[in-house]
């Protein structure tokens, strides 16, 4: 039936080098969770591959205590940062491919170029200017900032789906006397709920995963996790085992996007990766 | 199933909507005034502020008070004989090069192998890719335990296992071993980027019809040999794609790099000493400097990169 089906013979050995590289992949989440699962009093270096005896969550427990406030950070910085990025990107998109203007098409280029460049080239104008604002140190100063640095990758998942809708269909409704607002709310809006769903979750994703921006803009009572955990990582009182729940615990919101939106976060990533 | 359409495949459109009517400037007024926030933002949060680090690091400024007096190409000329710097350029250089073949390799290889329409196929194309989702500070924090480079009786992680798996040959590296540390820390990096490029691999091989392959097979091409002739030079593109997103990441890694040395200078990289010396020695001219040579090397990659798809997309 399948003219790529391979010789009978070599399907163990496909199937070998699949499950091969799955350990691979899969080996830091086995230390994870075994290391999770251990008591205080299991915890050994030396044999950190056994398996733990019984279910504990001390590990859990005590890096939670340390890493709760860091998460919720995390979460109220997150949540309107991928939720006004989305809008942003949604608008954008509608006018850079529906809306052309003189330069729009170069205008578009320069902006996508914002996505790519280093941030240790903005970051002390960056830093001087939030300061300035009176946003360092604060929640809403580094919302702002992934709102801007996401302006690029937000349009381009947008105005890249938006190519996909046909200009008839808009022709028609600017027909029945819609505007600029009018094709957006009736038509365009309500066909864009896929690539919202893209871009909140490669913005959640990104914003979440973070470290440069928050190290240099937040401070101590508003570092979100992945500075807490790092700060942890490098601390000599917190033991190796309470870092990798730490670690866990960290991973664990985006993860669960990947495990439940798979697909999605695939979208976002390719569209990341490839324009035109 | 899954062969994501790739959206940028898509080229937007040359005609715009309804162009020549009169009563449709009011609308595109209000386009251009919609899109001008953003025109705007990036304006002055990218280009200014990019020119404002070739401004500052054009100056003398060290200390916590700006001092924007005009030093030329002082701190350009510090850097090309400042040992850390040096070392962070080799790193770079090692890093990226080993980076690269490695992911691409194992991308491909990847793709490949779960292009063999075999059973599980999701499954494991999701273990491959899971890695991506995470943080580079997680794995950094993750993977220092597991290449922890203690031997003796203190030996732990991947070097424990292949001791006990009576491989010791593999369990000599050392993390902190210039210049070749830097390649270890590759292993991660390739950990979270490979199924990524698997991702890009599988896109392209998806997208080369059936037909082509068959036709291959007609003419007696073996299996081989139709990856060899016909395969592989259709995913020239793709491996494009894939040396521009992975080279300027490799060339700004970061995050993986701070959670893993913790403060190892063997494994320094450019945007690590830009922070410390920046945030912690308050030499911002310096900091700047190291700033905009990122920015230039990142700009050579890129810049050839987005002119060449905004040709090809304005001739579509």
């Amino acid at each position: 039936m399948n003219a790529t089906r391979a010789r009978d013979w070599t399907r163990p050995v496909l199937y070998l080098m699949l499950i091969g590289m799955a350990v691979f992949y899969l080996l830091p989440v086995y230390v994870l969770l075994i290391t999770g699962l251990k008591s205080f009093a299991e915890v050994d270096l030396q044999r950190m591959w056994d398996l733990p005896q019984g279910i504990h969550f001390d590990n859990f427990i005590a890096a939670f205590e340390k890493l709760a406030p860091n998460l919720w950070n995390s979460l109220r910085m997150v949540i309107p940062a991928a939720l006004i990025s989305s809008m942003v990107g949604s608008v954008n998109g509608y006018i850079f491919s529906k809306w052309k203007f003189k330069y729009s098409d170069t205008i578009f280029t320069l902006i996508l170029f914002g996505m790519f460049i280093p941030y240790q080239s903005i970051l002390i104008p960056l830093v001087q200017f939030m300061e300035r604002l009176g946003l360092r140190g604060s929640i809403t100063g580094l919302v702002l900032v992934h709102v801007i640095y996401g302006i690029a990758i937000t349009t381009l998942i947008f105005r890249n789906y938006y190519a996909g809708v046909p200009t008839e269909v808009l022709e028609a409704g600017r027909i029945d006397g819609a505007g600029f607002l009018g094709l957006y709310r009736h038509i365009v809006f309500p066909l864009s709920i896929p690539a919202f769903v893209v871009v909140l979750i490669w913005q959640f994703t990104q914003a979440y995963n973070d470290f440069l921006f928050a190290v240099v803009l937040t401070g101590n009572r508003t570092w979100p996790i992945t500075v807490a955990l790092n700060n942890m990582a490098g601390s000599q009182i917190v033991q190796w085992n309470v870092q990798m729940a730490g670690a866990l615990l960290t991973a664990l919101p985006t993860l669960l996007i990947y495990i439940l939106l798979g697909r999605f976060f695939l979208r976002g990533l390719m569209a990341g990766a490839l324009k035109g | 199933m899954t062969a994501t359409p790739l959206p940028s495949a898509r080229p937007a459109p040359k005609a715009p909507l309804l162009r020549k009517h009169p009563l449709h400037d009011r609308d595109r007024r209000m386009a251009i005034a919609l899109a001008a926030p953003s025109i705007l933002a990036t304006a002055i949060f990218v280009y200014g502020f990019i020119g404002w680090s070739v401004r500052v690091s054009l100056s003398n400024w060290t200390g916590l008070m700006p001092d924007y007096s005009f030093a030329g190409l002082r701190q350009y000329i510090d850097l090309a004989s400042d040992g850390r710097f040096g070392i962070d350029v080799r790193n770079t250089a090692i890093f990226t090069v080993f980076f690269l073949v490695a992911c691409l390799a194992l991308g491909l290889f990847l793709a490949i192998l779960l292009d063999q329409r075999l059973k599980g196929e999701n499954f494991f194309r999701s273990v491959y890719l899971f890695p991506m989702a995470i943080s580079f500070i997680v794995t950094g924090v993750v993977w220092r335990w597991l290449m922890n480079s203690a031997s003796g009786t203190r030996i732990s992680g991947l070097n424990l296992l292949f001791q006990e798996m009576g491989l010791d040959f593999f369990s000599r590296w050392h993390l902190t071993d210039p210049p070749w540390g830097i390649a270890f820390v590759v292993i991660p990096a390739v950990w979270q980027m490979s199924g990524f490029t698997m991702a890009l691999y599988l896109g392209g091989l998806r997208s080369i019809s059936e037909d082509l392959r068959e036709a291959a097979r007609v003419d007696g091409a073996s299996e081989l040999q139709t990856y060899r002739y016909i395969i592989l030079p259709l995913l020239q593109p793709v491996t494009l794609s894939a040396v521009i997103i992975l080279g300027h990441i490799s060339l700004k890694i970061f995050d993986l790099i701070v959670a893993i040395s913790q403060n190892s200078i063997a494994l320094d990289v450019p945007s690590v000493y830009m922070w410390r010396t920046t945030f912690d020695g308050n030499n911002y001219g310096q900091g700047a400097a190291i700033g905009i040579i990122m920015l230039v090397t990142v700009a050579l990659l890129i810049v050839p990169y987005l002119i060449y798809s905004m040709r090809t997309e304005a001739e579509q």
